[in-house]
């Protein structure tokens, strides 16, 4: 089984996470984040990151602006708006209640 | 704001692309420059063009970016073909701009309600066929009836002669008489002062109050607050009495109300009480509303009103046997009566104007589609599907819509005010506000909606079924082609067919004869300050008229003819038979009326400077009903008319018949009476007729105003009008009808040619081939011709078929607006099957011409 499936359904938040620690970075570059924050664990599959992006920019939770990079070329950087922290917020208290609703199950059965 | 962005990125199309792909292969260079293998960061990656769909489904809403598209090929499509474009959205503009402007007026007046509380709730009461109105008496019989409802009186709306100062600076304005609570009742409240109540309007005579409409004070007074408190004399004039009457202003009306009468906005309203008449037992001058509470019903207050009205009779076998009520949330009026029919024909013309221009459209585009259909078949073999082609050919018919909409809006802009200008009778020009309602702006997008898919879903459809491997198949097309050929015939027939009976109509009646002669006569309509003026003032008056350069002749009678008014009489009894039920009419004259209006003299003479009382001249008329058509000159009768009632009258002369009343009415029994007998009837008022010798007889008008002043400082002449006005002004909505109708005629018939023009030459076009084949086996040309033209005329023939029943069934409800012509008559029908038949062979025969010009060789090369 791809490790690429773990992050289904929580890819929003975690890429919402990295932004509220660490705004302004591009796609790449959460990627790498999210690789390196969960000990190589978590993997998003790649391409599927930008659509992702692109969808809560426009729901209006990430805003994006192109800059330009000291190699010349342009990347696209991403920052939480406000939208998006309430959004964090509640996606992660939801996260939360059903970890520990499975971690309860776990440990009771 | 996501949606709203989303759509917006509909109109980014490329950019968008681009940022996405530049993103995204930023992130592979990425991927390689942090040492990854190329191939590998590739492969984790996926399909960069499957992520750059998934994005930009993301950041645009799908419906919104593919009818983007669909509109910009539309756009292209519709610009590829201006000259097909620009017929299309004229012929659709003007069809559209006709129904909306036809809108605009039956919204001002039979839909948009009245500035009133609850204006569902007002009824007008009639008396059913009868013509009359009620007398006060009468409304006050009913008004003890009525309940929980309110009943208000108004008057008609006359142009009554007002002054804000001297009796010179005469000027003109709308009055009408009300009942004091009617603005209560409405709900209304003033804009400046006050308005009525009960305790206006309590006794005849007591209350010399005025209120303003607030759009007459703006157009008056300039919303000058000061007008409270001063005075408006009013009259002599009969509603106001036999001298002048001073009213005091109370208050101005509130905005947007201008009273109950549709197309004569009120300036100045007064208390019914203070109308002379109030009392009259025979003045049936009043129009009644009934305006009722929230929810509750008309029918059980209707029988009562006519209960108390039948118990109130004197004698019940001519008491009413009927009342009528009838909604009157949006006014009501003489106007909109008369009209009512008028209109109601011209919306039919209109929208079968408008069904024509889009069954043409249709054609055209549905000719477009088949010729597009290698290119539908080519969207359906790479996975368009069906709606997404009925988007297409709609999104296309949408635009035309929409353009032809906005060209309608400016036409029906201008020609709304345009017809309601033209219903215009001397003094009593028609004022209806054409403003823009939601109701309007509803109906625009309900036609641009209707005509869409009225026009574009046959096409559409079309196009939906287009299947790759049929593209080679053709003519699918040509039996609706057909059928929509045949439907325009049809309308087209019909709106020939009803403009030839209003043009027939009104050729009639101006050609009617009226047995005077109305060049170059002016009526002076004069009022004296001092009521029953001796007729000798008159004759003064007269006798100095004559005098001026450019007279030629001068009469005075109580009105002039044709202008509407009449007063009849019954039960004349000759030498003491019994009396007679015929209706005989009376009008007052002086000697050397007949004379100006040259009305010939059959037998006896006019009148003497020095007649004898009791001497009257009688029409043919009059002697063919009373005297069986013998001269019935030096013969005498009892008169039973107001002041003369017993007096033995001796006729003394004998004229031809003339019209009386109105034009279309047949010739009446006439007794001419001496103005030396007393007036009676018109005790202020009387009119000069005067023949000039001018071809233009309004060039003596202000010279003859000012001597009428001269002659006698008593006598004011308060409106003047030549007898030609007079008579037009009788025709004036079969005038408005026939010219109307010929327009919408010439535009079907015009819409009708392109439309068989267009299918015919799109058929030539695709049976080239064919044609070819035929002609290089040896066809005829006109073997060749009969074969293109008889397949089309066949449906024009049809169409007009079923244009003939449907006119011949529906001609009974138009039949009231006629005159003089019959639905049935052989040359109502000839006319526009002849106009028909002869566009039909016009627009034939240019492509009969093409195809038999079609070279064998070049077609059969060319496939």
């Amino acid at each position: 089984m791809p490790k690429a499936d773990k992050l289904q359904g929580s890819l929003d938040l975690l890429v919402l996470k990295i932004l509220s620690r660490r705004p302004g970075l591009h796609g790449y570059a959460i990627i790498s984040a999210i690789q390196d924050a969960s000990g190589e664990v978590l993997r998003a599959e790649e391409g599927s990151l930008y659509p992702a992006l692109h969808r809560m920019e426009e729901t209006g939770w990430i805003r994006a602006k192109w800059v330009t990079k000291d190699t010349g070329r342009r990347a696209r950087i991403y920052e939480l708006t406000a939208a998006g922290k309430k959004q964090l917020a509640s996606e992660e208290s939801r996260w939360q209640a059903v970890t520990s609703a499975v971690n309860r199950i776990l440990r009771t059965v | 704001m996501s949606l709203l962005s989303r759509m917006l990125n509909a109109f980014r199309g490329e950019r968008l692309i681009r940022e996405i792909d530049e993103e995204l292969s930023a992130h592979i260079d990425d991927a390689i420059g942090q040492g990854r293998d190329s191939s590998e960061a590739r492969q984790a990656f996926g399909s960069p063009l499957r992520q750059r769909e998934a994005s930009h489904d993301a950041r645009v809403v799908a419906w919104v970016d593919s009818l983007r598209a669909d509109a910009v090929f539309g756009w292209r499509q519709l610009n590829k073909r201006k000259a097909t474009s620009a017929a299309a959205i004229l012929a659709l503009g003007l069809a559209i701009g006709a129904c909306t402007a036809a809108f605009r007026i039956v919204d001002a007046l039979f839909l948009r309600p009245l500035p009133v509380a609850n204006p569902d709730g007002l009824y007008g009461v009639s008396l059913g066929e009868s013509l009359r109105n009620f007398t006060y008496d009468e409304f006050r019989q009913m008004r003890a009836e009525q309940g929980q409802a309110e009943l208000i009186a108004v008057s008609g709306a006359p142009a009554l002669d007002v002054t804000y100062g001297s009796d010179q600076d005469n000027e003109q304005a709308h009055g009408q008489f009300v009942s004091g609570w009617m603005f209560g009742s409405f709900g209304l409240h003033p804009a400046l002062g006050r308005l009525f109540t009960e305790f206006d309007d309590l006794k005849p005579g007591a209350h010399p109050v005025a209120v303003l409409s607030y759009d007459y004070w703006t157009r008056r007074f300039a919303r000058d607050p000061k007008v409270i408190g001063r005075t408006v004399r009013m009259g002599p004039d009969w509603r106001i009495g036999t001298s002048s009457k001073a009213f005091e202003i109370v208050g101005v009306g509130p905005e947007g109300f201008s009273g109950t009468e549709t197309g004569v906005p009120i300036d100045i309203f007064l208390p019914t009480m203070m109308q002379a008449m109030v009392e009259a037992p025979y003045a049936g001058i009043f129009r009644i509303f009934v305006h009722l509470p929230p929810g509750a019903a008309i029918e059980p207050v209707r029988d009562r009103l006519l209960a108390a009205l039948r118990a109130s009779s004197a004698d019940l076998s001519k008491a009413p046997r009927t009342l009528v009520t009838e909604s009157a949330a949006a006014g009501a009026s003489n106007f909109r009566t008369d009209y009512r029919r008028a209109l109601a024909a011209l919306d039919v013309l209109v929208a079968l104007v408008l069904l024509i221009a889009c069954a043409n459209v249709a054609n055209l585009m549905t000719a477009q589609a088949a010729a597009r259909s290698p290119e539908m078949a080519l969207r359906v073999s790479i996975g368009a599907g069906q709606s997404r082609l009925v988007q297409l050919v709609l999104v296309e018919s949408a635009m035309l819509a929409v353009a032809a909409v906005a060209l309608g809006s400016l036409f029906a802009w201008w020609s709304g005010p345009f017809v309601v200008s033209r219903i215009n009778p001397p003094d009593n020009p028609v004022r209806l506000i054409l403003s823009t309602d939601w109701r309007v702006i509803a109906f625009s997008l309900a036609l641009a909606l209707g005509v869409t898919i009225l026009m574009g879903l046959a096409p559409a459809l079309h196009a939906s079924r287009s299947q790759p491997f049929g593209a080679l198949k053709r003519g699918a097309s040509r039996r609706l082609m057909d059928v929509l050929i045949a439907a325009q015939v049809a309308f087209c027939f019909l709106v020939l067919f009803g403009a030839g009976l209003f043009v027939s109509t009104f050729d009639r009646l101006s050609h009617q004869g009226t047995g005077i002669s109305a060049a170059r006569v002016l009526n002076l309509n004069v009022t004296t300050l001092k009521p029953d003026e001796p007729a000798v003032f008159w004759d003064q008056v007269a006798e100095h008229l004559r005098q001026v350069p450019g007279v030629e002749s001068v009469g005075f009678a109580d009105w002039p003819i044709l202008d509407g008014n009449g007063y009849k009489t019954t039960d004349i009894s000759i030498n003491g038979a019994p009396p007679s039920d015929v209706t005989a009419w009376v009008e007052n004259i002086s000697s050397g009326w007949i004379d100006t209006l040259k009305i010939p003299l059959l037998a006896g003479r006019d009148f003497r400077p020095s007649e004898s009382r009791g001497a009257v001249i009688v029409n043919e008329e009059f002697a063919q009903a009373f005297f069986n058509g013998e001269n019935p000159v030096g013969k005498t009768f009892e008169a039973t008319w107001a002041a003369l009632k017993g007096q033995r009258m001796e006729i003394v002369g004998l004229v031809r018949n003339a019209r009386y009343r109105y034009l279309k009415q047949d010739m009446l029994p006439v007794v001419y009476t001496n103005f030396r007998d007393g007036k009676g009837l018109m005790q202020n008022s009387g009119t000069f007729g005067v023949r000039t010798t001018a071809t233009n007889p309004l060039s003596l008008a202000a010279l003859l105003r000012q001597e009428v002043a001269r002659a006698n400082p008593e006598f004011r002449v308060s409106t003047l009008h030549t007898q030609q006005e007079l008579i037009d002004a009788q025709t004036i909505r079969e005038r408005l009808l026939a010219m109307l109708a010929l327009f919408f005629a010439v535009v079907a018939l015009l819409l009708a040619g392109i439309g068989l023009y267009g299918v015919l030459d799109y058929s030539v076009f695709q049976r080239r081939r064919e044609i070819g084949i035929r002609m290089a086996i040896g066809a005829q040309a006109s073997e060749i011709a009969r074969r293109v033209a008889c397949e089309s005329l066949v449906w024009v023939i049809a169409g007009a078929a079923v244009g003939l029943a449907l006119g011949l069934s529906l001609a009974r409800f138009i039949e009231s607006l006629l005159y003089g012509v019959k639905a049935t008559d052989l040359s109502a029908l000839t006319a526009p099957a002849l106009a028909l038949i002869a566009t039909a062979i016009l627009a034939v025969l240019p492509p009969v011409i093409r195809a038999i010009r079609i070279d064998p060789v070049r077609v059969l090369r060319s496939e």
